[in-house]
């Protein structure tokens, strides 16, 4: 019954805040509003076949955003340091390979935002088979750091989040 | 309240936010120009569009919480919704490059 109503519960909540916040109110009318479409466009999503997100272990998904938000201001200040060419060794960019072990497709997703919005990474290619990731890096002094960087910092709470 | 009265000091610390967050996106754009490789190129402008955008989504949320004397939070769904959706271009952009550059055999991409 409730599987019926709710197929995808995260993405009905997701979709409910987002409409109040987009309304800006919290008037029944909107409220009402807001339920009909959190209700109404997950059914919608049935016939796409989404796989079930399943999100594990809350403290993780904080610890992430943690991560993210530090890494990102970091990364800022590291790439404008380089364009604006405060820096004065030598620098190399270039590709890397990182085996991965995460494989579900929403982690992957999540993983492929993190990379790309910090910046200095990009996500270029990611082959399913073998599982390997294809990375772009900006400021590349030693290829095992960015491994285990991308391994040890995301990839290991991403695994938790979506076993 | 209207624009006209707010607190100098609210004033000054929205002011400073938003031009933190476009000097940011200024860098960014002038990396497009310094950098030399495409490769390269991709990187910079996402100053503008991870911190740069996030200076100026939270300066504009402040300034309208102060002057409409409540909390208004829809601003950053535009953080949200850019967060989530710029990465795909980037991520196309690069592929298309890597396409590209293989095709011609450029021996710094790396092969299939």
């Amino acid at each position: 019954m409730i599987r019926a109503l709710l197929p995808h519960p995260l993405l009905a909540l997701g979709l409910f805040a987002t409409w109040l916040l987009l309304s800006g109110s919290i008037s029944a009318g909107d409220v009402l509003l807001a339920l009909v479409a959190a209700l109404a466009i997950p059914q919608v999503m049935r016939g796409l076949e989404p796989d079930r997100s399943g999100v594990r272990s809350p403290g993780a998904v904080l610890r992430l955003a943690s991560y993210f938000a530090v890494d990102v201001v970091r990364s800022n200040y590291a790439v404008a340091t380089i364009i604006l060419g405060r820096r004065k060794r030598q620098r190399v960019s270039g590709f890397i390979h990182v085996p991965l072990d995460l494989g579900n497709r929403y982690g992957l997703a999540v993983l492929a935002i993190i990379v790309t919005s910090t910046p200095g990474t990009l996500w270029v290619q990611y082959d399913r088979p073998s599982g390997r990731l294809l990375l772009h890096v900006l400021d590349l002094v030693e290829e095992q750091d960015w491994i285990d960087l991308i391994k040890g910092r995301y990839e290991r709470l991403l695994l938790e989040i979506f076993p | 309240m209207t624009p006209s009265d707010l607190p100098l000091w609210a004033a000054w610390t929205i002011v400073a936010v938003v031009v933190f967050g476009s000097l940011l996106a200024l860098t960014g754009s002038v990396g497009l120009v310094v950098l030399k490789r495409f490769y390269e190129r991709v990187h910079a402008p996402t100053l503008g569009a991870t911190l740069g955008m996030a200076s100026i989504v939270v300066a504009s949320a402040m300034f309208w919480s102060m002057t409409e004397g409540r909390l208004a939070l829809q601003d950053l769904l535009i953080g949200i919704f850019l967060t989530v959706t710029t990465p795909v271009t980037m991520i196309l952009l690069a592929r298309a490059a890597v396409y590209r550059d293989r095709v011609e055999g450029d021996d710094d991409v790396p092969p299939e």
